[in-house]
This record gives C-alpha cells, structure tokens and sequence, in this order.
C-alpha cells in the first residue's frame, strides 16, 4: 500500500462550542503501489479537500486519524523520513503563479530540488534532467528557462510544475486543482501530461478538483466528498454514470451540458447559507438539502452501503433497504 | 427560427470596434474590429479564451476603457445612438438605466463596509433622484425576490453572504432600473457547480421575467449551450464566428469553434483528450492575414497572406475563414 | 490579390510568444525613475564629497581661529561692513572656521550617522522580524511587546539622558545610540511581511522542495523584501538624521567633530540671529534640506519601482 488514510478528521475551532468547524471527518483511503492509479477527490467549496491535501503534504496536523505512508505515519516520522517522504509524495497546485518566487527566473524552482534532494551527479547532469523533465511535458529548457514567470503563460507554468514533479520521480503527485485556473482549451494539454506520467512512468496521481468532467476523464478512482465526509466513492465511471446519493445526483445533473438540446432540469433551490453548514447537525450533513430525505437522516450519519460489487458505495439510508 | 429574428428589432450593434492597450514596446490589439448586433430579448455569448479580448469588448461597448487602454474606432450604437458621441454626463445617466454591467469578479466589489440594501439604493438613487424611501425599501425588496434571496439580505453585509449570494445581488443592481441591455462578464466563474447552476437560472429567470437583451461573455461552451441563443466565438480581438447556438453546436463552422467544442469534457462520453496550444502570436504584432494561422490545423497560404472576410455559410451563421472562401468563390 | 512573399510563412509549430526582450529590457527597465535617479545623484554628490572635498579645498580651515571672524559669504556684506572674499566663499563663522569646510565635512557626516543608525536598525529588525514572523507563539509576542514599547517611549527624552551621562560621545557611539530607537519599525514592517510571505504558494512549494528553515527564510522570503528594506533603510537614515540634528542643535553630540547640527547650535548659541549672520545657520539648514530631499526622491523612486502600479500607466 503507497498511501493509506484511516480515519482522518480535521476540526477547526472550539470543541463543540460555536464555530466549531468538522473540515475532515473519517476519511478513509487506500493507494495501491502498482499499478499507478489516478484517483480523484472530487467537491465543491467547503467539502475539505483542501484540508485532505494539506494534511497528506504535511502542511496540516490532523485531529485524529493518519496519514500513513509506506507503512509509516507521516506525524510520527523522523526527519530523515520527512525528507524521504517529501522525495516520495510530490504536489502541483492550483494557482499556477503563486507558486513561483517572483523574484528569480523559472529554472530556479528545478534547481531547489537538485539541490535540496541531491539528484544529480555533476554539473552535466543536472541540466540534462531538467532538458529531459521539460521535454517529457512538452516544452523546451531554451524556451522557458530563462524566463520569469509573469512572461509565461498559465498552461506553461502548469506544465513547468508538473516538469518538476516527473524530475523528482515521486511515487505519489498530489494534484490540488491543477486546471482550475487554466483555459478550458488548455486544461487537455496538463490532463494529458498527468495521463501520459501515470501510464509511462508508473507514477500516481491523487486528483482533487471541482470539476467532476475532467474527473470524469482521467480518474480511476472517485471519492465525492460534502462537507467533510464521503458521499460517494467507488470507479469513476460507476459513480458519475449511476450516482446513487442525492448530493452526487444533483451534482452530476447540474454540470452544464454542451447541447443546447439538453438543458437542465427543473430549477434548484438553495437553503439559506447559515442553514448549509453546521455541525449541530449530527445526521446526515446533506440533509437540509436533500430532496428525499427521511427523519432517519438526521438521527446519525450514514454509513456506507454498498451499491454493486465493484467498490462502489454511497452514504445514503436509501440504500440500506 | 432566423425570420423571427431577422424581425425583431436591434437593440444594440457593434461596428468596427478596435480598443488598443498602449505599450512601451506598442500598442496591445486587444480589440481588432468587431461587429456583430443585438437583437431585442435574445442573449448573445462572447465565448473566447482569457487574453482574447472579450471583457475588454465590454468595457469598450460601456465606454468604461481607461488609460493605458483607449477606443481607437468603431461605433457602439444603442436604439440607434452612437455611444462615442456622447458626453460623460450623458452615458452616466445612461448607465444601469439603459444598459448595465454585472463585471467580472462582481461579488469581489461589493463594498465591505456597507449593507446590501445601502449598495442597491446607491444605484437607484444615482439615476432617479426624488423617490420617497418607502418606495426604494419596496422596489429593493422587489429586487431581492426577483433573484431568490431571502428578505433578511436586505439588511446583511457582503461577508455574510456566500459567493453564490453575493453575485446574485449584483444581479439584482444590474436590474434595479430595468435596463435595456445587460452585460454580463464571466457571472459564474467562480463559483461552484450547483451554485453556478443556481446563479445561471437565475439571470435566465430575470431576463424572461424583464424582457431584457443580454450578452453573456465566458469562457466555458457547456453553460453556453445551457443559456444563449446565439453565440460569437472571439481569437485574440476578432470575432471569427457568429451563429444560433444549436447550428454552432452540430456544425461548428470555423476550425476555432471546432477546437473550443472539441475541447469541452463531456460526462456522457469518454472521449479521448484534445491537446492543444495557447495564444502564440505577440499581441501587438499579430501575423498578416488570418488571425488564426498559427494554431489552425487547415491552414493554407492564403490563410497568411489575406484577412478573410465574414461569410454567411448557412442562414444565421457568419464565418470569417478562407476554407469556406475559396469552395465559395470557386478558387 | 497581390503576391506576397510565400517565405513570410512562419513554421507551424506553436512557438511561445516572446516580447521584444532587447529593447523592452534597455529602456523600460524600472531603475530609470527620475525620482530615484535625481535622488541618488543628490546623495551621491554629497558622498563624493566627503570622499574628495580634501582634495579641492583646504581642510586645516575648519579649524577654530584658521580664519578671519565673522565674514559673509562672497557678495555680501556683513554688519560690520565687511566683504565676502572668494578666500572663504561661504563665509567664515565667529570661531574662525570656514563655512566651506564645516559644509564639506559635516554634510558627510550626516549621512554617516544616518547610514550606521539606519545599517544596525535594519539588521537587528531583519533577524528580530524573522523570528517573530517565522516562529511565532511567544516569541512573536515578546519580541512585538519590545518593540511596540519602545516605540511609545520619547526618543529625544532618552537620548538627551544618555548623553548627558557620557561627557565625550564620538561620531559612531551617537549612531548607536540612535539606532535603539531606529530598529521597531523595520522589525514590524518586516514581521508583517514574513507573515504574509510564509503562506504564499512559493514557500509552500519550497517546503515541498525540501528546502531548510534557513533556506526559506534567506533564500525564497528575503530577496522579495528588499524593496520593503530598502525603502525601511531610506526612512531609517532621514529619522536619525533628523534625531541627531535635534541633538546636536540642544549641544549634545560629539562635540570635536564639525557635524551640521552642532554649526546651528554654536550659530543660535552666540545669536547669529541677532547678528544678521544668516550663513552661518542657514548654510547647515538648506544642506540638510538637501539631504532630505534627496532620502525623499530616492524613497519615492523606490516606492514606484517596486510597486508597478504607481509608475506611469505604461505597460
């Protein structure tokens, strides 16, 4: 197992008092060592996935729960395997200029982790990874390279990033939003750069996003998370073809479709926001939203049922008839 | 479906508008010569990538274009009015009477320190002067329904509201006086699939519900086909397409629109991924030619050589590309 | 239709756009900012100045009785009706020192002050600002409490004490002294902004990288704040300047080494005023006028480089 989450939980704010905020709660996750899978991590705003991605990178100390890598859980590690961690488990982010230091040119972010993870043997050697990682996503180091990043464009620098991350051959890349703030026509180029590591190069991919088509497109794996737990998990295909919880229902159903012909159904109504969100709720986090609840779900939080064989399963009382 | 079209009288036309941006080393084309019309009660899409040109098209339309940029040309006739004629004074008080702008990152620009119900009022007030407060309170209140928030809105400050509330009360300013025309720039960018949808059903609700014109600018083709009737597809300052939004979509004409529907992901179908580069000219020195040649994948010589010229391919559906040329004229 | 070279055809591959670098680079580099550039020259001139004045003019005239008394500067006449003589063109004061040559080594002398309260004020807020704004938990606290106290406590009052207890205080030791109070503003300016450094994308990416605490600190946040630095340092060294001014016009202050301010004083002190001696004042004054003007043009021109949106709306 490369990855494996058990009962992660993420709370903010005063125990049980007001403002207490459930950012993570029981997430559960397994990433096999081979083959290299992509799995996605799909919700909207609030869902906390972020918060999931800052506590598998390390930025966030979890409440209860682990983080385990390898077999080891990463808040126990030493700093030796911090940094055999960090060498291992790589990130791109959404904004795809933050992450550059304004002040130096775009090879300073190959020549840290050069650097810093002692890749190279000489002096030749160290241009010609940086050569190879550029080429492997498209792009040339005489183009780039002596560049600052506001005189790139966003897919370019997106693509920079995921140059650095093939460089260091981690085993895992946490992709946060990767397409997000990039055009539409350009999100296939990255896309493709992910499709091309996973299957080339045997690296994984945990792919958090908003977006459930281009989850659609590259995931093998989803988990839909509301609000801090999983409402939906299981093949990708499986979960957006046949979604069984009514939140993913309503999610797959209001992407907008490119068919005039197809238009959405019907029109959704949104609770108030102080309604949406709050941990006094101790049922189902989706209820005051759910078009078929039942007193049961607000009694306790679902479980997960299954729905057919294949790893699929919904957090919903619907299912457990 | 085009005859009732052709009927319906123009409420807004763009002719030749060019808005350049001044740069130490020359002027950004950011806007090259538009055209297109308006019809009364249709919504038009402006569909491009960022860096296209679209939102400073809006701004050019509203005469809202600040230094460095500034309008080079064109004519922006409103009920057959030429908006660059006029005085500043003039087009403030046609501002959110006759014609509004919901801009880009709206809900960013609501004021912090003020309630909901002061920001609408201040729009009101600007352009009707001597109404009796009772009547603002209701026609505000009026305006809250309109968009589907609740009335205890009315006396929120933005910070309470989510992302998805606050852009519907820059809906509700755009309609306070129910203007002729509304812009609307990127309204569902960013925001979240279910709100969007919400925030979107909303401008379509209001728009039927006034009668009101629209132009919807963005960048994502599936909201596009959800919510306009025509649409304009824009490359780096020109319009290369116009066509009703069902033709674009079975038969998109210029090898652009073909690249941007292409390129929309599809929760149907698993259709392989369609890679492919950004804007690649320099964008004060666009090629010779064809706006296009450098990306396009039926490029030929002619493509660097002439600009083409707008066609009418099939009824309603305008295309500016030299395929569709030369089997016209024959060459 | 007209033929046109077919060799105008650009190779289909998608090349990424390029500005003109050359000349883009040359001529619109920010450094070319009147403001900072005029600034720098006034500065520059003064430190030149120092470094050479010794070699135009001759310096044994700052001694006291090296002069005849009380002369004007050249075209003017004092009370007594004496000439100014192109000897001691900037006058001569009742000590008999040359005006010239109090300018020509107090002017350096300033911005000597200036430069060691403001160099020592920075760095202690550099390592101070770092660790507050890196560490946090109690040591932020107990370094902002320092530092917010100081800042409420009166200066002048403080300095007039300390001075007061050490008879002969030299050039440098007054710097010193002035930089105790120099160093609370630069430790919150920098605090600030390493606290808002720390989240951004590219700390997080070098974290990721495996950079050190160090390395983050020295290599990623720092070289973003020198423009914050460099104007901190600006207003730093006019804030001493001023402070030391303020002292040595009270007679505090080294008292063997010609400084401007210790000119105004002795000037007040056997009433020039009174006398009509206007040079021997007013010459100090508008050098330090200059000086001052000269920090501001710089600080201006500094505020316009680093932030791009002050500069002429163009590009």
């Amino acid at each position: 197992m490369l990855l494996e989450i058990c009962n992660a939980t993420k709370i903010y704010g005063p125990r049980g008092g007001e403002g207490e905020v459930i950012a993570l709660q029981d997430f559960n996750l397994q990433i096999r060592k081979s083959p290299a899978s992509i799995t996605a991590i799909a919700g909207e705003s609030g869902s906390g996935k972020t918060t999931l991605a800052n506590a598998i990178l390390g930025f966030t100390r979890l409440t209860s729960g682990e983080v385990i890598y390898d077999g080891q859980d990463i808040s126990r590690a030493t700093r030796a395997q911090i940094k055999d961690y960090r060498r291992n488990v790589q990130a791109v982010f959404q904004d795809p200029f933050g992450v550059y230091n304004p002040f130096y040119r775009v090879q300073h972010v190959f020549n840290q982790v050069i650097r810093n993870f002692g890749l190279n043997r000489n002096r030749a050697e160290w241009q010609q990874m940086i050569e190879e990682a550029l080429n492997a996503v498209g792009l040339r180091g005489q183009d780039v390279l002596r560049k600052y990043p506001h005189q790139l464009s966003g897919g370019q620098r997106q693509r920079i990033m995921m140059a650095r991350a093939y460089m260091i051959e981690p085993r895992l890349i946490v992709a946060d939003e990767p397409v997000s703030m990039v055009d539409a026509s350009l999100r296939a180029s990255i896309l493709d750069v992910m499709l091309r590591l996973k299957e080339e190069n045997g690296i994984s991919f945990l792919y958090i996003t908003h977006d459930l088509s281009t989850a659609y497109q590259v995931g093998d794996q989803i988990h839909v998370l509301y609000q801090g737990s999983v409402a939906e998990r299981g093949p990708t295909f499986s979960v957006i073809d046949q979604p069984r919880h009514p939140y993913v229902q309503l999610l797959v159903d209001s992407v907008p479709v490119p068919d005039p012909d197809v238009k959405w159904e019907g029109e959704v109504v949104l609770p108030a926001e102080e309604e949406m969100r709050s941990s006094a709720i101790s049922g189902c986090r989706f209820y005051p939203r759910c078009p078929q609840r039942l007193d049961q779900c607000l009694q306790q939080q679902p479980p997960l049922y299954q729905v057919d064989d294949a790893d699929h399963q919904a957090a919903c009382y619907l299912l457990s008839t | 479906m085009l005859s009732d079209q052709n009927q319906k009288p123009i409420v807004l036309e763009v002719e030749g508008l060019r808005v350049y941006y001044e740069t130490p080393a020359g002027d950004v084309l950011a806007v090259n010569g538009i055209d297109f019309q308006l019809y009364q009660g249709e919504t038009l899409g402006l569909v491009g990538e960022s860096g296209c040109g679209k939102s400073t098209a809006a701004m050019g339309v509203l005469q809202l274009v600040v230094p460095p940029g500034r309008i080079v040309s064109g004519q922006v006739l409103l009920d057959g009015q030429n908006l660059l004629d006029l005085s500043a004074r003039e087009l403030r008080k046609l501002r959110w009477a006759k014609l509004s702008l919901i801009p880009q990152g709206a809900m960013n620009s609501l004021n912090p320190t003020m309630k909901i119900n002061r920001q609408i009022q201040d729009v009101i007030d600007a352009h009707l002067g001597a109404t009796s407060k009772q009547e603002i309170r209701d026609r505000i209140l009026e305006l809250l329904q309109m968009v589907g928030l609740p009335e205890r809105v009315y006396h929120m400050y933005p910070h309470q509201l989510s992302g998805g509330m606050k852009q519907r009360v820059c809906i509700a300013m755009a309609i306070a006086l129910s203007p002729q025309v509304i812009i609307a720039d990127e309204s569902t960018s960013a925001l979240d699939v279910v709100v969007q949808r919400v925030v979107a059903q909303t401008l379509l609700r209001v728009k039927e519900a006034l009668g009101v014109s629209m132009i919807m600018i963005g960048h994502d083709m599936g909201l596009m086909a959800q919510m306009v009737d025509r649409i304009a597809v824009m490359y780096a300052g020109k319009i290369v397409e116009i066509a009703f939004v069902k033709e674009i979509f079975d038969h998109p004409a210029h090898p652009y629109s073909q690249l941007l529907i292409e390129s929309v992901p599809s929760l149907k179908e698993h259709k392989p991924l369609k890679v492919t580069e950004g804007i690649t000219h320099d964008p004060r020195h666009p090629p010779p030619g064809c706006i296009f040649q450098l990306r396009c994948p039926l490029v030929m010589d002619q493509c660097r050589q002439q600009e083409p010229v707008a066609q009418e391919v099939r009824p309603g559906q305008w295309v500016a590309c030299h395929v569709y040329q030369s089997s016209e004229a024959g060459q | 239709m007209s033929e046109i070279d077919a060799s105008l055809s650009p190779s289909l591959e998608p090349v990424p756009s390029t500005p003109k670098m050359g000349r883009l680079n040359r001529w619109d580099t920010p450094w070319l900012n009147w403001k900072f550039l005029s600034g720098m020259s006034i500065i520059g001139l003064i430190v030149l100045i120092g470094v050479f004045g010794r070699l135009f003019w001759n310096m044994d005239l700052v001694y006291v009785a090296s002069s005849p008394l009380n002369l004007p500067p050249v075209g003017f006449e004092n009370r007594r009706g004496q000439q100014g003589t192109w000897e001691h063109p900037l006058g001569t004061e009742n000590r008999g020192c040359d005006m010239l040559a109090l300018m020509v080594i107090g002017a350096p002398n300033s911005l000597y002050v200036g430069a060691v309260a403001a160099s020592l004020g920075i760095s202690i807020g550099v390592i101070l600002g770092f660790m507050a704004g890196f560490i946090g938990n109690w040591v932020d606290d107990l370094i902002r409490l320092i530092s917010d106290t100081t800042m409420t406590i009166p200066s002048l009052l403080v300095l007039i004490i300390i001075q007061a207890l050490i008879p002969q205080v030299s050039l440098t030791l007054m710097a010193f002294l002035l930089a105790l109070f120099a160093w609370p503003s630069p430790t919150r300016l920098i605090r600030a902004q390493v606290l808002s450094m720390r989240e951004s994308g590219y700390v997080q990416m070098a974290r990721l990288s495996g950079a050190s605490v160090f390395r983050l600190m020295f290599g990623e946040i720092m070289p973003n704040l020198l423009p914050y630095l460099a104007a901190s340092f600006i207003g730093s060294a006019a804030g001493s300047i001023l402070a030391a001014v303020g002292l040595e016009g009270l007679g505090l202050g080294p008292q063997r080494v010609p400084t401007l301010g210790r000119t105004i004083y002795l000037a007040l002190e056997s009433s020039a005023l009174l006398r009509n001696m206007w040079w021997w004042w007013g010459l100090p004054t508008l050098v330090l006028a200059i000086i001052f003007i000269g920090l501001l043009l710089i600080n201006l021109g500094l505020d316009e480089i680093a932030n791009p949106r002050l500069r002429r709306a163009s590009g």
